[in-house]
């Protein structure tokens, strides 16, 4: 199942890592999804709550999680995702990220931001499907990242 | 009071976004929901009962667990609850897995 993403979007959360490098950012994917695809249609920026340890960890506060349900709500539309970057490390899910996915059918959007600790730039972004239905089946597996531009819908 | 199901729960309440339940009080909606929908049962609570650790309830703009009654708290019919499971992770130091 790919993510089909507008590139001015995916551009977008690549940039948000920049951004708040070397902290990790993080974000909230609205879209629709249906059997064989999630589609994203607008992207929510978020904070970061665990500024005792930024660097290496993030935490969307339930508040804006609400308010991006509320958001979908009115458009129509599901929360279909997440992302965060991993600064000065691989594009790759962590053991943190695999213990705290709790979205069965989400993507988890990963982009590595490498740098000099002053300034960032955003390398690869990789996508993974949360498969599974409960917490003992769960599992990361690669998604492919297809763009999709919003003139063409 | 309506309750808002978040996407990844929307499997076990036959793709409803949001159910009406009745209950005088956060637990008692939860009851309702659960009634309505068994497999809800096992996503919200651990085997002891307790709501599961990553599952977050809002009563409005409130967080349950930090209201003086909790889970007793008293709701109205036009009250709104919402389940929404925590989102959170990181890059820790013990490095990615590929």
């Amino acid at each position: 199942m790919p993510l089909i993403i507008p590139q001015p979007l995916y551009n977008q959360l690549r940039a948000h890592g920049e951004e708040t490098y070397p902290h990790e950012c993080c974000g909230i994917l609205l879209g629709n999804s249906d059997a064989d695809h999630l589609t994203v249609c607008q992207l929510i920026r978020a904070g970061n709550t665990r500024t005792d340890s930024a660097h290496n960890r993030y935490n969307i506060a339930p508040q804006e999680l609400i308010a991006a349900q509320r958001e979908a709500r009115k458009h129509n539309l599901d929360i279909v995702g997440f992302y965060h970057s991993h600064p000065d490390h691989p594009a790759q899910w962590s053991p943190t990220d695999f213990a705290e996915a709790h979205w069965f059918g989400c993507a988890y959007v990963i982009t590595s931001v490498d740098g000099d600790k002053t300034t960032g730039h955003a390398q690869l972004t990789n996508s993974f499907l949360l498969t599974g239905a409960t917490e003992e089946d769960k599992a990361f597996i690669p998604q492919r990242i297809e763009f999709d531009s919003p003139a063409s819908k | 009071m309506n309750i808002h199901i978040p996407t990844p729960l929307r499997t076990y309440t036959d793709k409803q976004e949001t159910v009406s339940v009745d209950g005088a009080t956060v637990a008692e909606g939860l009851a309702a929901l659960t009634a309505a929908f068994p497999a809800m049962q096992q996503h919200l609570f651990t085997a002891e009962g307790k709501l599961r650790s990553f599952v977050n309830v809002y009563l409005n703009d409130d967080d349950v667990r930090y209201l003086p009654a909790k889970e007793d708290s008293l709701v109205a019919s036009t009250d709104e609850l919402t389940i929404i499971p925590s989102i959170a992770g990181g890059c820790t130091l013990t490095g990615c897995c590929r």
